[in-house]
């Protein structure tokens, strides 16, 4: 093999854009998810947790993928560490799409009809903050392009921001879905620590979205 | 020129021998100066061969020269050399057939070695041992040695900054692709006037063309313009595929850029052409000097004649098995972009003329990697194999030793066949 075959690497970025194509896929497979538990159909649940599994297992595979093509003698534009930990979060955004569903799946729940509207907007929200996170991914390719200088790193910056403020809102909004479901701890009973860790989890989604996005944010500017 | 049944059976060894080694440098090492074009898709294979072969051509014709002559009398000490003109010719003749044989078995096995690094060995290796450690000139060799280092470091240094000129000229702005069809003449007209410069100061002396440097200067800035006009041609056939989207910008952009690489490319098949003929024309050039009984500082020592059969040969092993190992390489580096391929190939032509001015025999390989990994360091490529740099560290460690070695072999058996 001459040396100049054996000099150019794979790049991890565009198997990484595809990592959280899929990762995000299984995080909006929770709004019908949930528009399911609402409406009370346990067997449409049970199919709508068999793809956000499947799409899991779509994700773990591109990790994986990326894990070992990664080698530390890569010379690469961006710090290998930075990228290995942007994949994780991206891989935790799937993993708690596939809690959630699990969970959803085995104690076959129905949300309660005065948790149903501010349920259903913060898991709206959330996903909301998923795809920001997955179009700031999206521009790596781009930013690449360019070198990492120029006005597309304003502009990736600029989505960034707007990742954080829509993080902002799902907190909020989750606060709202808790103080509701503790009012109603008393008719709820032992559901009540069931749909606390389920909302936990949903906020969770765009708590791992708005980590991809802060850790980009350092990864362009070294 | 004597009749043909008037050459002598060394010649026409020697002559066998430089052309298997001009075959190899053009099947081998022309694939990795024009296979990043090939990649990029700024060059489609057929069209890069021919580019190559006459550009190649061109570069060993008009400015090969200088570094024949280093290889040719530069290494050995010639007032040694001149007392003992048979051994010389035994030597060389070993040197060649070391060359070539290490370049065989490698090619074999697998192993990148530079074909620089192994004529630059074999004849140290036979100088050394036959005809002693005094006669080698170990200056030169140091100075040989040491460009080996600093020169893909300035292939490099040079990637690095012209990448970021490129970023900052081109990518960065508001409009990339008007950004890059305004600035391109200008590269197009540094390009020319460089070579041009280099070509024509001094560097036509063979063809009884012979300028001195304003003479050059002024004939090269002409050269410089004319390539400039002819870019601005070619730049703004260019059409923008219209799109607003900040890809397809990009895409248009690096459109651009193909045709710029185009440019680049031709300058270090022209460049390479330039420096590689030396390794299968520089012993071939001592070894007729001898047999002609001609003094050894002689004048026309490197014939115009000399550097074409050197040219056709890598034009013949570009020809016959180089365009295979150039789609092999085109295959693999696709993750070269046009702008990235240019910066690198115009760090490096440069790099490579500047070293074929002076007279030094450079790998040319070792330098396009240098500048390639010069852009990687400005943040422009998606991933380099650091184990290239290890495989580089082993050729020279390992090519140097076995060449001598191969050399002084072949030069006591060329003696024992040729000594009365």
């Amino acid at each position: 093999m001459s040396l100049m075959g054996s000099l150019f690497g794979r790049s991890p970025i565009r198997p990484m854009q595809q990592h959280m194509r899929a990762a995000v896929a299984c995080a909006r497979e929770v709004l019908p998810l949930f528009e399911d538990m609402a409406a009370g159909k346990p067997k449409r649940i049970a199919s709508r947790r068999r793809e956000i599994d499947r799409l899991e297992h779509e994700a773990d595979r591109i990790k994986n993928e990326i894990r070992s093509h990664l080698p530390r003698r890569l010379f690469m534009p961006v710090e290998r560490r930075d990228m290995l930990d942007i994949l994780d979060h991206q891989d935790s955004i799937a993993d708690v799409a596939q809690d959630i569903a699990g969970l959803a799946d085995q104690r076959a729940m129905v949300v309660p009809g005065d948790l149903r509207e501010p349920l259903l907007d913060l898991v709206r929200r959330v996903i909301a903050a998923c795809d920001q996170a997955e179009r700031v991914v999206n521009e790596l390719d781009k930013l690449l392009e360019t070198g990492f200088r120029g006005p597309g790193v304003a502009r990736v910056e600029e989505m960034i921001g707007e990742l954080s403020r829509i993080e902002s809102d799902t907190d909020e909004l989750a606060e709202r879905v808790q103080r509701r479901l503790f009012d109603m701890e008393g008719e709820l009973g032992v559901s009540t620590v069931f749909w606390y860790q389920m909302i936990n989890w949903v906020a969770d989604l765009a708590d791992y979205a708005e980590r991809v996005g802060n850790r980009l944010r350092l990864l362009i500017a070294s | 020129m004597e009749a043909l049944w008037e050459i002598p059976p060394t010649v026409w060894i020697a002559g066998g021998l430089a052309l298997y080694m001009a075959w190899a440098i053009g099947a081998n090492d022309v694939a990795n100066a024009m296979g990043t074009s090939v990649g990029s898709g700024a060059l489609t294979l057929r069209r890069a061969v021919v580019v190559a072969g006459v550009l190649e051509f061109c570069g060993a014709f008009f400015v090969g020269g200088h570094v024949t002559d280093t290889v040719r009398k530069g290494i050995l000490d010639a007032s040694l050399v001149q007392a003992s003109p048979d051994l010389l010719l035994q030597g060389m003749l070993g040197a060649l057939a070391a060359a070539a044989t290490l370049l065989l078995l490698a090619t074999r096995v697998g192993l990148p070695i530079s074909t620089t690094h192994a004529i630059v060995g074999a004849i140290v290796g036979f100088g050394a041992v036959g005809l002693g450690l005094d006669a080698v000139i170990w200056s030169k060799v140091g100075q040989i040695a040491a460009s080996w280092v600093t020169s893909p470091l300035m292939g490099g240094v040079l990637g690095f900054l012209i990448f970021h000129l490129v970023r900052h000229l081109v990518l960065d702005r508001a409009n990339p692709f008007e950004a890059a069809q305004r600035v391109g003449p200008y590269f197009f007209f540094a390009v020319f006037f460089v070579i041009g410069l280099v070509t024509l100061f001094k560097g036509l002396k063979h063809l009884d063309l012979d300028y001195d440097l304003p003479g050059a200067l002024l004939r090269a800035t002409a050269v410089g313009l004319a390539g400039g006009a002819l870019g601005r041609v070619f730049l703004t056939r260019v059409k923008a595929r219209a799109g607003k989207g900040h890809d397809v910008r990009f895409v248009d952009v690096e459109r651009v850029f193909a045709v710029l690489q185009i440019l680049t490319a031709s300058a270090v098949a022209f460049a390479h052409g330039s420096n590689d003929v030396a390794n299968a024309i520089g012993p071939l050039a001592a070894i007729v000097n001898v047999a002609q009984g001609a003094e050894l500082a002689g004048k026309a020592a490197v014939a115009p004649w000399m550097l074409a059969v050197g040219g056709l040969g890598i034009v013949l092993g570009l020809s016959t098995w180089g365009y295979r190992v150039m789609e092999t390489i085109g295959r693999k580096i696709t993750e070269l972009t046009p702008s990235r391929g240019f910066s690198a190939e115009l760090a490096a032509a440069l790099t490579i003329v500047v070293a074929s001015r002076a007279g030094i025999p450079v790998s040319t390989t070792h330098i396009l990697v240098g500048a390639v990994l010069g852009v990687g360091a400005a943040r422009g490529i998606g991933a380099l194999d650091l184990r290239v740099v290890g495989r580089i560290l082993v050729s020279w460690v390992a090519t140097l030793p076995i060449a001598a070695a191969l050399s002084v072999f072949f030069f006591y058996f060329f003696k024992g066949l040729l000594s009365p």
